[in-house]
C-alpha cells in the first residue's frame, strides 16, 4: 500500500507546479515585500516538507516490504530516537531560526514621516477606509484602498462591530481587526497593480461577501489621485443625474451615507463622495456601473444577503435610471 | 510464570456448581425495554460509540451538502444563512458531539476489558452523562433542521456571538450543546483516572498498563485541566449573553481575546485529547498485527506525557494573527514546533514495530486503516509544521490551507484508527466480525477520496480562498480546485456509505464473538462474557496472553482472582495505584432508572431553559437533581459485608474510606477540575485588567468595601472548616446516631451560605454593578463560582444529614462525609483565596 506513496508527493509537486501563478487574490503570487518574504519560505516549507514525507515514506515501505535483513535494520530504538527526536529536534530548531529571522523582517522599520496615515475599519460587511493627508484633512472613502508603490504604509486596522482581518495576499499576511484594538500592518508593494483582499475572519452574516481591492500606484499619481479624493463630489451635469440627485436627497439616503458638498452626510454606511471612480460595488460584490448600481438599490438583500442596507423597491425603473446614473457619475 | 503448575494459580478447579450461574444473574443485561436502565460498560459503551457514530455520519452529510454548494463558483444551491449555520454545526458536532465522545466511548467499552476488571468503578454515572449526551447531542443537532442552529462557527468568537450581534436564541443552543459535552467530558475523565489506576488486575504495574490505558489516563488528565478553560468560558458568554455583564465588550473594559484564550488554552490540547486515545488504540493494534511487541514502549509513554504537556502551552498559535507582540509569537511558535517530537517518535516506533515483526506486517483491513492514518497524519504533521511558523501563518490562517491541515489531523490522527479500530475491536462489543472484503473497499475509498478532497485544499488556500465562505466568485482560479474536492468527498462519503452497509450486514451486538481473532497478546482478548471476564488474571507482563500461554484457559475456569460475587453483588478488584497490588473489593451499583431519568431531566432543565421556559425548566432540574440523590442514596454500602476471600490466601475488605478509597480518588479529581477552573477564573481576572486597568477600582469602579466584609466573611469560612473537622471527631460508632453531627453540619453550611451572603452584601453596598464594566462582572463572577460550590454543598449537607438520620452514616461507614468535607475544605480553600485576590488586588494596584 506505502508503495502509492510516491505518487502523492510527486502529485503534490505537479500540482503547485502548474497551479503556477494566477489570480489577483493569490498568496503565490506576490507583489508586495512581506508576501514575498512568506513566499520563499513558503517554498523553502514546502520542499522540506515534500522530502521529509518521501524519506519517512521510504523507511515505511522498507518496513512493510523489504527482506528480513533490511527490515532488522529498522526494528529498534535506535530508528525512533534518530529519526523521531534527533532529527526533528535539529531540523526545526533551524526552521524555528528562519521564521523568527522573517518574522522580524516585518517589523515596524517603516518609514511614516511623510504623513500618510491609513486607517481600515472593518464594518459588517465592508471596509471604511480613511486616508489622512500631510495637512492631517480626512478623506473618507471605502472598500478600495489605494497606495503609493515603493514605500511601506502603515495601516491602522480597527473594528466597529464584529473581529474582521484584513488581508490582501498578495502584498502582505492577514491581520485581524478587533474591536476596542488597533493593530497596524505595514504594506510594501514593490510594483503597481491591482490586487484583491478579503475578509478572513468570519464575522457572521455576509462574510463571504466582504472583499475589496487595492490600487497600487505609482508615487506621483498617487499623490494626484488623493488630491481628486479630498475634492467634493461632482455635481451633475444632465437632467438624468440631477434628477438622481434631487431623488438621492429626498429619498433620505444621506441619512447613512455622505456624498460630500451635497446634503448627505450619514456615516453609518460607506461615503459614496467619488464611488463611481471605485473598482467594484458592494465591497467587491458587483461590477461597477449604472446598471449594478440600480440592482443593488432594489435587490441587494438578494446580491448579498443580509447587508444592513434595506432594499427599497419603491422606485420606479425611470427614478432607478436616474438614481444610477447619479451615482456612477460620483467619479 | 511461563509454565506455572496449575496448582499454584489462585483457585482450585473445579469451581462449585451454581457460581458462574450466579455471577451470570448478577451481571444479566435488563430484558426489554428496560435495557435503556443498564449501566454496564459494555452495553452503554456501544450505545455511547453508536451516538458518536451517527453524529459523524450526519455531520458528515452538512460536509457533503456545504462541498455540493462549493463545487463551483457563484453557486446558490445552498444559501448564505443555512450554509454558516452548516459549517458551525459540522464544525461543532464532528469536535465535540463525534471526536470527543467516541474516544470516551471507546474508554468506556475497552478500558476495562483491558484491565481485566467487570466495569468501570462508577457505572452509573457513565450511564448518567452517556443519556445526558445523547439527549441533549440529538436535540442540539436537530435546530439545524428549523433555522434554529448557531451560526457563529465552532469556536464562537464575542462579539459576533454577543445578543448585540445575533440575537436569536441559535448561539444559546451552540452553549446547550456544549454544555452536555462538558458533562459527559467531566464524568468520563473521573471514570477514567479512577478506572485506569484503582482497577488494574493483579500485577499489571503502570510499567506494564497497556499504551491505550496510559493514553487515556493522559487523555483524562488533559481534559480535567482543559475543559474547565471553556466551561467558564461558556458561562461567561452565556451570561453576557442574559444579563449583560460585560466580559467581552469592549466598550466596558472586555476584550473578545479574553475569549479566544480560554476558548484555544481548551481547544488546542482539545486537538490532543482527541488524537492521543487514538494514538493509543493504533499502539495496541500495531503489535498484534507485527506479531511482535511494541518497540520503544517507554518512549511512548514518555511521548503521550510529552504532548499532554506541551499542547497547553500552543493556544496562542491559534491567535498568531490577533495582533500579539513579536515575543510571545516566537516562543508559542517554538512550542507548537516542539509537539511535532512526540509525534514523531511515536510514528518511528509504530514504524519499527512494523520492521521488528519476524513475519512480514499482517495487511488486513484494520492494519490498512493504521497506515492510511500514518500517511495521512504524516502530511498533517509535516503542515502543521509549516503553520507553526508565523510569517507562514499571516498567509494561511483561515484560509483552506488550514482547512487541509487540520482535517489531515483530524480525519487522519481520529476517523482512520477509529475506523480501524471497528475493524479490529469489533468482536469485544458483537458476535461478529466485520468483513474483510467489504472493508478493503471501505478503506480505498475513504482514502482516496480523502486525498482527493482535502489535499488540493493546501493549494486552494494558498491562492486565497478564505474558510468560512458559503459562495466565491468564479474569476478568482479557485473552481477547479473545489471541484476536485467535491469529487474527493463523494468518494469518501461512499466509503463512509458502504461501512455503514457493512455494519448493517455483519455487526450483531452480543456477546461471544470469535475469541481472540487476530492472535493479540491484551487482555481484552480474554474470553468474557457478560460478568467480563471469569476471574481476574494475575499479569506478569505487557502481554500476557503471549506469555502466559495457559492464561485464556485458566481465566475461564476461575482459575484465577475473584471467580465469583462473594458479596452477592456487582463487584469488581480495586489494587494499589502504581504495583497493583490487591486492596479491596468495589460494590458496585447494578442497573437502575434513576441515572437514566436524572439525565433526561437534566437535558430538559438546559433545553427549557434555552428557550426560555424558566418555571418548568426549573422543576425539571429539581427533578435530575432528586434522581440525583436518589442514585446517591444507594452509594457507601457499608462495611457490613466484612471481608471477603478471592483466592491465592487473600482475604480483602469490601469496603474502605479515606484516601484508598475509588470515591475519595474521585472527589480529588472533582476538585482539580474545580481548581482549574477557578485558575481560569483567576487568569481572567488578571487578563481584563492588564486590558482595562481603567475601569479597575478604586479609580475606574467603587473602591471595594471595608475590609471588615472580607474580614467576616473569611472567619465564617475558617468556622466551617473548624466544624467540619470538629465533626469528623463527633461521628458515632457504627450503628449509631449523635444529634451533635447534624447540627454541626447544618452549621457548617450556614456559615458558607453566610459568608456568601456577606461578601456579596459587600460589595453591593459599594455600588458596584456586574454590568457597568468589565471589573465589575468579574468580582461578581468570583462570588458566582464561590456559589456554585456553596449550592452543591447545601444538597451535600443536606444530603448527609439524612443519611446520618437514616442510620447510614456513622465512624465506620463515612465515604458519604469524608467526601462532603473535602468539598467543604476545598470551597474554603478556594473561597478565602477569592477574597484575597477580590479584595487584595484593586488595593495592591490602586
Amino acid at each position: 500500500m506505502m508503495r502509492c506513496c510516491f505518487v502523492w508527493p510527486a502529485a503534490a509537486i505537479l500540482l503547485f507546479v502548474v497551479s503556477g501563478c494566477a489570480g489577483v487574490q493569490s498568496a503565490l503570487d506576490p507583489t508586495g515585500a512581506e508576501a514575498e518574504r512568506i513566499n520563499t519560505l513558503s517554498w523553502v516549507l514546502i520542499i522540506f516538507c515534500t522530502a521529509v514525507f518521501i524519506i519517512t515514506a521510504i523507511i515505511a515501505s522498507v518496513a512493510l516490504f523489504a527482506n528480513e535483513r533490511w527490515r532488522q535494520q529498522l526494528a529498534g530504538e535506535r530508528l525512533v530516537i534518530g529519526a523521531g527526536l534527533i532529527f526533528p529536534a535539529v531540523t526545526l530548531t533551524f526552521l524555528l531560526a528562519y521564521g523568527i529571522f522573517v518574522l522580524g523582517m516585518g517589523g515596524g522599520s517603516a518609514d511614516t514621516s511623510d504623513g500618510l496615515r491609513i486607517s481600515v475599519v472593518g464594518e459588517r460587511w465592508w471596509w471604511r477606509v480613511i486616508y489622512r493627508d500631510e495637512n492631517g484633512r480626512r478623506i473618507e472613502s471605502a472598500n478600495e484602498l489605494r497606495i503609493p508603490v515603493g514605500r511601506p504604509v502603515k495601516i491602522d486596522l480597527t473594528s466597529a462591530d464584529v473581529i474582521h482581518s484584513f488581508w490582501v495576499p498578495k502584498l502582505a499576511g492577514k491581520l485581524d481587526m478587533i474591536p476596542g484594538r488597533t493593530n497596524t500592518l505595514t504594506l510594501d508593494v514593490t510594483s503597481p497593480g491591482v490586487s484583491r483582499g478579503q475578509c478572513a475572519e468570519y464575522c457572521g452574516g455576509a462574510h463571504a461577501l466582504m472583499s475589496f481591492f487595492v490600487i497600487a500606484m505609482p508615487e506621483k499619481d498617487f499623490a494626484a489621485w488623493l488630491a481628486d479624493e479630498a475634492k467634493d463630489a461632482h455635481q451633475p451635469t444632465d437632467e438624468l443625474e440631477t434628477r438622481g440627485q434631487a431623488l438621492f436627497i429626498a429619498s433620505g439616503c444621506g441619512a447613512c451615507h455622505t456624498v460630500r458638498g451635497t446634503a448627505a452626510t450619514g456615516a453609518i454606511g460607506p461615503d459614496l463622495t467619488h464611488v463611481g471612480s471605485r473598482h467594484s460595488l458592494a465591497a467587491a460584490t458587483l461590477p461597477n456601473n449604472a446598471e449594478a448600481f440600480a440592482r443593488w438599490i432594489r435587490d441587494g438583500q438578494h446580491i448579498k444577503p443580509e447587508n444592513l442596507m434595506p432594499p427599497y423597491p419603491i422606485f420606479s425603473d425611470e427614478e432607478l435610471a436616474s438614481l444610477s446614473s447619479y451615482l456612477a457619475q460620483l467619479r | 510464570m511461563e509454565n506455572q503448575p496449575r496448582s499454584d494459580l489462585p483457585n482450585k478447579t473445579p469451581r462449585p456448581k451454581g457460581e458462574l450461574e450466579e455471577l451470570k444473574r448478577i451481571w444479566a443485561t435488563p430484558r426489554g425495554w428496560r435495557i435503556v436502565t443498564t449501566v454496564n460498560n459494555t452495553e452503554i459503551g456501544l450505545l455511547y460509540i453508536g451516538v458518536a457514530f451517527l453524529f459523524f455520519l450526519m455531520a458528515g452529510v452538512l460536509a457533503l451538502l456545504m462541498r455540493t454548494q462549493l463545487a463551483t463558483g457563484n453557486n446558490d444551491f445552498i444559501g448564505q444563512e443555512l450554509y454558516n449555520q452548516m459549517f458551525t454545526v459540522h464544525g461543532t458536532t464532528m469536535m465535540f458531539l463525534f471526536a470527543v465522545p467516541a474516544v470516551e466511548a471507546l474508554g468506556v467499552l475497552l478500558l476495562p476489558q483491558m484491565l481485566a476488571a467487570r466495569d468501570l468503578p462508577f457505572p452509573r454515572l457513565s450511564a448518567f452523562a452517556i443519556w445526558a449526551y445523547v439527549i441533549g447531542g440529538l436535540v442540539f443537532f436537530s435546530t439545524i433542521l428549523y433555522d434554529l442552529a448557531p451560526d457563529g462557527g465552532w469556536f464562537m468568537y464575542p462579539p459576533l456571538t454577543l445578543k448585540e450581534y445575533s440575537p436569536g436564541d441559535n448561539a444559546d443552543f451552540w452553549l446547550l450543546g456544549i454544555g452536555f459535552i462538558e458533562i459527559s467530558a467531566i464524568a468520563g475523565a473521573i471514570e477514567i483516572v479512577v478506572g485506569a489506576l484503582r482497577t488494574r488486575p493483579p500485577g499489571m504495574t503502570l510499567a506494564k498498563m497497556p499504551i491505550f490505558a496510559w493514553s487515556m489516563l493522559i487523555f483524562a488528565s488533559m481534559i480535567m485541566f482543559a475543559f474547565p478553560a471553556v466551561i467558564l468560558a461558556t458561562m461567561m458568554l452565556e451570561i453576557e449573553r442574559s444579563f449583560g455583564w460585560p466580559f467581552f465588550t469592549a466598550a466596558k473594559g472586555g476584550d473578545s481575546l479574553l475569549w479566544q484564550h480560554l476558548f484555544w488554552f481548551f481547544g488546542h490540547p482539545e486537538v490532543y485529547i482527541i488524537f492521543l486515545p487514538a494514538a493509543g488504540l493504533v499502539s495496541m493494534m500495531v503489535p498484534t498485527m507485527a506479531r511482535t511487541p511494541l518497540v520503544g514502549y517507554r518512549l511512548i509513554v514518555i511521548a503521550l506525557i510529552a504532548t499532554g504537556f506541551f499542547s497547553f502551552g500552543l493556544w496562542v498559535h491559534h491567535m498568531f494573527t490577533t495582533g500579539i507582540p513579536a515575543l510571545s509569537l516566537a516562543f508559542f511558535s517554538a512550542a507548537s514546533m516542539a509537539v511535532a517530537i512526540p509525534s514523531g517518535i511515536q510514528v518511528f516506533s509504530w514504524i519499527a514495530t512494523i520492521a521488528a515483526g519476524r513475519k512480514k506486517f499482517r495487511i488486513t483491513t484494520a492494519s490498512l486503516f493504521i497506515l492510511g492514518f500514518l500517511f495521512i497524519f504524516t502530511i498533517g504533521g509535516l503542515t502543521g509544521v509549516m503553520v507553526a511558523m508565523v510569517p507562514f501563518d499571516f498567509q494561511v490562517h483561515d484560509t483552506y490551507f488550514v482547512v487541509a491541515h487540520f482535517h489531515y489531523v483530524l480525519v487522519g490522527g481520529m476517523v482512520f484508527p477509529l475506523f480501524a479500530t471497528f475493524y479490529y475491536w469489533a468482536p469485544q462489543a458483537g458476535r461478529s466480525m466485520l468483513s474483510e472484503r467489504l472493508g478493503r473497499w471501505v478503506f480505498w475509498l475513504m482514502f482516496s477520496g480523502f486525498n482527493i478532497a482535502f489535499f488540493p485544499m493546501h493549494l486552494t488556500g494558498l491562492r486565497g480562498m478564505p474558510r468560512r465562505v458559503w459562495t466565491y466568485p468564479s474569476e478568482l482560479g479557485w473552481d477547479t480546485l473545489n471541484l476536485i474536492s467535491t469529487i474527493g468527498s463523494y468518494i469518501l462519503g461512499a466509503g463512509v456509505l458502504l461501512f455503514v452497509i457493512d455494519l448493517v450486514l455483519h455487526f450483531r451486538p452480543g456477546r461471544g464473538g470469535p475469541e481472540n481473532p487476530w492472535q493479540a497478546g491484551t487482555l481484552e482478548w480474554l474470553p468474557n462474557d457478560v460478568y467480563s471476564n471469569r476471574s481476574i488474571p494475575l499479569v506478569t507482563s505487557r502481554e500476557p496472553l503471549w506469555d502466559q500461554p495457559n492464561l485464556a484457559d485458566d481465566v475461564k475456569e476461575g482459575r484465577y482472582y475473584l471467580p465469583n460475587a462473594p458479596t452477592g453483588g456487582r463487584e469488581t478488584l480495586v489494587t494499589s495505584p502504581i504495583d497493583a497490588k490487591p486492596q479491596y473489593v468495589i460494590q458496585m451499583p447494578t442497573s437502575g432508572w434513576s441515572p437514566l431519568l436524572a439525565a433526561i431531566f437534566t437535558a430538559a432543565f438546559f433545553l427549557l431553559l434555552t428557550v426560555k421556559l424558566v418555571t418548568i425548566s426549573i422543576v425539571c432540574g429539581i427533578l435530575a437533581i432528586a434522581f440525583c440523590l436518589i442514585w446517591a442514596w444507594a452509594l457507601d454500602p457499608g462495611p457490613s459485608k466484612g471481608l471477603v476471600d478471592i483466592g491465592g490466601g487473600i482475604s480483602l475488605p469490601t469496603y474502605v474510606s479515606g484516601p484508598s478509597s475509588h470515591s475519595w480518588w474521585a472527589m480529588i479529581v472533582l476538585m482539580f477540575v474545580a481548581g482549574s477552573l477557578y485558575l481560569s477564573y483567576v487568569f481572567s481576572y488578571l487578563f481584563l485588567w492588564t486590558v482595562s486597568p481603567d475601569t479597575w477600582a478604586p479609580s475606574g469602579s467603587p473602591a471595594p468595601p471595608d475590609l471588615g466584609w472580607p474580614a467576616a466573611a473569611a472567619l465564617l469560612l475558617l468556622a466551617g472548616s473548624a466544624l467540619i473537622v470538629l465533626t469528623e471527631r463527633m461521628l458515632p460508632p457504627a450503628g449509631t446516631k449523635r444529634m451533635a453531627v447534624p447540627i454541626a453540619i447544618f452549621l457548617a453550611v450556614a456559615c458558607l451560605v453566610g459568608s456568601l451572603g456577606v461578601e456579596l452584601a459587600g460589595h453591593w453596598r459599594t455600588g458596584l454593578s456586574p454590568t457597568a464594566n468589565a471589573y465589575g462582572a468579574m468580582v461578581y463572577m468570583g462570588a458566582a463560582l464561590f456559589g456554585q460550590l456553596a449550592f452543591t454543598l447545601v444538597i451535600f449537607g443536606g444530603f448527609t444529614i439524612a443519611r446520618h438520620f437514616a442510620g447510614k452514616l456513622d465512624r465506620e461507614r463515612r465515604v458519604t462525609f469524608d467526601n462532603m468535607a473535602l468539598l467543604y475544605h476545598y470551597t474554603v480553600g478556594q473561597s478565602l483565596f477569592g477574597l484575597a485576590l477580590v479584595h487584595g488586588f484593586p488595593r495592591l494596584v490602586g
